[in-house]
Order: C-alpha cells, then structure tokens, then sequence
C-alpha cells in the first residue's frame, strides 16, 4: 500500500488520528493521535485486516524541550504481511509524563517501554514492569532528557581524583 | 540507598517472589566464561529446571544516543562502528542511508554496490561469529577456530577497502571513503573459496553431530506469532519460517537487482537458527559476487557543497574551498529540519536508524533500532521451562552484541 492509500484507510476507520503531510515526513506515513485514544487505535491498527501491522517495530520518545507537549512518543509499525510502514506519534506533557502502556497490544513494548521510562522517565500507566533496563537501579535522573547534565557523574563507589591524589605516594617536592 | 522511583533492584526482584524453599536462586554473568556478552540472568531453578528468569542488560551501556546528540552528522559514523562491532559496516551504511533520506540525496550507483558489497562482507563475519562463538559455548571449539579463520580471511578484505579492520569508520554522508582496490576481483575469489571451504567443514563438523542435534534440536523455541509480536526480526524471525527480510521486502540500495533468496526454518529453534545463518552466508557470497560483476565506473561520493567536504586540492587552493571546509568541519552539514525512519538488514535483523534534526549541523535525535535488544526481551519466554544449560545455547544463538544491545 502507498503511504497515501495507507493514511487514506487509516483516516476512514480512525477519524481520531491527525495524519501529517507526507511532504513534511520525507514521503512516510505519520499520525499523531491523543494520549487517551492511542492505545485502541494501536490496536484497531493491529488488527484491521487492510493494515494488520503486526510488528511493533520500535517505541521510543523525543524531547523536545521548551516545547507544549514536551514529549512525544513514537511507534515505529510495521505490517510483515502486507510491507507497509506506519509512524504514530503520541503526545504527552509535564515533568513526569504519562503514557498509557502498549504492552498489551505487542509484548515487544515491554521492554521498549521500560528503556523510553529509563532514558527519559515517561510513565507508561499499565506496564507489569516499570523499573530501569540500562542504567543500574540506583541511578538517577534520565540522561537522554535535554536538560540532563551532560558531564553529570553518579558513582557507586568514591571516585578520586589522579592528580591530587595518585594511588602511588608522591615525591617530596613535586 | 535512594534509588529512582520504581526501580526495584535484583535482590527485591527475588525478595518478592519468594516463599518455595525449593526453588533455587542463582545469578549467572555478568561475566560467564561461556557467555560472549556481558549480560546477567537471575534464574530461578527448581533443580536444572528454570522457573522464572530475569534478564538485566546495560553492562555496556555507553550513551550512543546522546553522544551522537553533541557532534555533528559526521561524527556519529565512528560511533555508529561500535554498535554491533562484529559487522560494523552494516551500521555504517544503515547510519549513512538514514542521513542521506534525511538530506534528501542519493548516493552514486557505484557508491551504492559498494556499499551493498561492503554491509554482505560484514553479514558473513557477523554471522561466522555469532556461530562460531555459538560452537565453541557448547565445546566444539575446532569448529569455532575454523569459522574465526574464516573471519579471518573476510577481516582482510574489509582491511583492503578500508584501512582498518573493525573501527572502519567507511560510510560518509553521500558516499563512502575510498574505493575498491584494483585487484579486488581476485582477493574476493581467493578469500571466498577459503571462506566456502570452512562452511562446508564446519557443516559436516556441526550439522549431524550428535552432540550438536541434541543440544541445539528443540531447545529456545518461540511460536512464530510470538516472535512478531515479541518484535524479533532477522534470522531469529526467519528460524520460526516467517521470510522477512528488509533486503527483500523493502529494497534498499541495489539489493533488487541480485538474485538470492531468504534461507526460512520451520521450528523455530536453535538448530534452525544455526541452518538459517549458514545458509544466509553462502546467499551473501552470491550477492557479492553478482555485485563484483556488475558494479559500474563511477564517482563514489555525491559532489554536493552543503553535505560533503570538497577535495583537498580546492580546500588548500581556493578560498570558496576553504571557506566550503571550515563550515562543514565547524557547524557542520546543516540536514533540513524533520524526522525520518529508515529500516536495513543488519546482520542480527531490522537495523532501524529514527533520526530527528532542527535544521543546525548536530542531531537533535538519533535512535537506533537494535536488533538484538527485542530479541533479548524474549529471552525469557524461550527459556522458561528449559534446562540451565539451554541458556547458553539459546543465548549464543541469539546473538546478542552488547554494544548493540545496551547501546
């Protein structure tokens, strides 16, 4: 299916999505659609037997800082049967944003979910798991967010410094 | 100690699932002598019997999205290398591709075979490792030397084109650094005569051991609707008999000219993840070859000012050269602001570059689709039930690349 058969299908049996201009997408297939309705439009979208995007490719976020809604969270589909692609963006907004989560509809949001709450602490309400997937358990804060420190350091033991104190004794005099 | 709000640490992951005394509870990695990746996983065992298992990953956890946030386009290359370090072409022409639909050109028609030569180089010795490593995990460790061999001969070839063998740094945005060398027809025959010879060894070595059969034949098996829906692609998704390749199912480069087919299992478990890389490799050599007949002359780079350094001749004799060469080096390529997702087959499956520019010379995002990370995910349903020893061979099969797992 082309990308304006796709958006055209979806836009019939999804009044709800706001499909975006292909020319501004690079020619793909992008909606964006309200945090209370995306997680039954994933699911319609799965289960449409024109569409059937039975793979959920990928499902990360983007800060965009200094914007309302600051975040969005992106799911990357993908229908194996019939080759098409489709982008949809979820809107959210805050300091702890929330998400409902699409762990119901592919079990591959499971971890996709816990690494967007990791890396940027997006909620996703309904997830069985929420807890940190690459950084350690004690780590805080979310480093891909865009007011993150970047030269921020968390040690799990002292940290010393080389040059004021060497682990070998130092000369007198130097 | 704090920890960040809802994170549970290992020990409370066991805590809340106690009260069996049977059940044993033991952490295996993260580094485990017969495990090629560091990883962790906190088992728990009624006798060799696995309960429930979970799987820690981040031990090589390094930041490549935000590091690839700080430099410009052309700064990411050599990062994107470190990815998946066992066929780091491939991330480099996954990167390149992204970029370049971002930017909205095509690289040359020669450019393109290259790098189509190139990212198949790369699948083989991807998939030599992840075998071979896989082998030697279970104790056929001749077999594995014979494949490193093998690995090898390939690495030569990449060092020929490239100058280095791992940290190759070879895609550029519209191009790629330096051409083939002149006696390249002959290196690949010499090198792929070796490289089928070792096939077909370790063929003979593996595929009716004894030995082999029963610890790979119905062990880590996942349904294929689970496989999609767990988000596994690749040779693992194509072990369960579903063909999806990006190669042919969305071609990219100049992958529909070549003529090769996708190599599918039926039971989708470890010994037919084994059968469908081996296959997949002698498919790579064929579409080598088929691209060493017809690549075309050409240039193998695009010339176009606002995205690819001129040559050093202008830079040191001209000042619109000059000039042209601070800009890119200083503020780098200046991408048009918007968002594109660009799909390749890396050597694990779907190696997805979603790249974010504002329209100044630095990514605003980059993210990589990892392979291997969604494979991981459903490590846990392939190994409930299964003996401990399962997880090595599950895992070895899997393939997991830490860098490109943890990023």
């Amino acid at each position: 299916m082309t990308p304006e058969a796709l958006l055209a299908r979806v836009a019939t049996i999804l009044p709800r999505l706001v499909p975006l201009p292909l020319a501004d997408m690079r020619g793909q297939a992008v909606v964006t659609a309200a945090a209370d309705v995306a997680i039954d439009a994933l699911k319609t979208l799965r289960d449409d037997p024109a569409l059937r995007f039975d793979l959920l490719a990928d499902l990360t976020a983007v800060d965009y800082l200094g914007r309302t809604p600051r975040w969005e969270v992106v799911y990357q589909l993908r229908s194996i049967e019939y080759g098409h692609r489709l982008r949809v963006k979820v809107a959210a907004d805050g300091d702890e944003p929330v998400v409902p989560t699409a762990s119901g509809v592919w079990k591959s949001a499971l971890w996709a979910e816990r690494e967007a709450y990791d890396m940027f602490g997006i909620r996703f309400a309904g997830h069985p798991d929420l807890r940190r997937i690459l950084m350690y358990p004690e780590f805080q804060g979310h480093p891909l967010r865009k007011d993150y420190p970047l030269n921020q350091r968390w040690s799990l033991v002292p940290e010393r410094d080389p040059i004021t104190q060497p682990w070998y004794p130092r000369r007198e005099g130097t | 100690m704090r920890r960040a709000p809802g994170s549970t640490a290992p020990e409370q992951f066991y805590e809340d699932q106690r009260g069996d005394d049977d059940i044993m509870e033991i952490q295996m990695g993260p580094s485990h002598p017969a495990s090629h990746g560091t990883v962790k996983f906190n088992l728990k065992l009624d006798g060799e019997t696995i309960v429930a298992i979970d799987v820690e990953i981040g031990y090589l956890h390094r930041g490549f999205e935000k590091m690839c946030e700080q430099g410009t386009w052309n700064h990411c290359f050599p990062y994107a290398d470190r990815l998946n370090y066992a066929s780091p072409l491939l991330n480099n022409v996954g990167f390149a591709l992204a970029v370049e639909k971002l930017a909205g050109i095509e690289a040359p028609e020669r450019c393109q075979y290259i790098r189509v030569i190139v990212g198949e180089i790369s699948r083989i010795t991807d998939h030599l490792t992840c075998l071979g490593m896989g082998a030697s995990e279970i104790g056929a460790i001749s077999a594995a030397f014979y494949m490193i061999e093998a690995r090898e001969f390939l690495y030569d070839l990449v060092e020929a084109i490239t100058g280095a063998r791992l940290t190759v740094t070879y895609g550029r945005l519209g191009g790629v650094t330096n051409d083939l060398p002149a006696d390249f027809n002959d290196r690949i025959a010499h090198c792929f005569a070796s490289v089928r010879g070792v096939l077909a060894d370790c063929s003979r070595l593996l595929s009716r051991n004894r030995i082999f059969v029963d610890r790979m034949v119905g062990v880590g098996v996942i349904p294929k609707d689970d496989a999609i829906s767990w988000g596994i692609t690749g040779p693992l998704l194509r072990a369960t008999g579903v063909p999806y390749d990006v190669r042919k199912a969305e071609p990219y480069l100049v992958y529909d000219r070549f003529d090769f087919t996708v190599p599918t299992g039926t039971n989708g478990d470890n010994y037919d993840r084994f059968n469908v890389r081996l296959a997949e490799m002698d498919q790579s050599m064929k579409i080598v070859e088929q691209a060493m007949a017809q690549i075309p002359d050409g240039p193998i780079t695009v010339t176009d000012p606002r995205f690819v350094l001129p040559p050093k001749n202008e830079v040191y004799g001209s000042i619109e050269g000059l000039m042209n060469h601070f800009k890119l080096v200083i503020e780098g390529q200046k991408i048009p602001a918007g968002e594109a997702y660009v799909a390749t087959e890396g050597g694990n499956g779907e190696l997805g570059f979603y790249l974010v520019s504002d329209g100044s010379g630095r990514p605003y995002r980059v993210r990589v689709r990892p392979p291997c990370f969604y494979a991981m995910g459903a490590l846990g349903q392939m190994l409930t039930g299964a003996m401990i020893a399962d997880v090595i061979t599950t895992f070895g099969q899997i393939n997991m690349i830490g860098g490109e797992c943890d990023r």
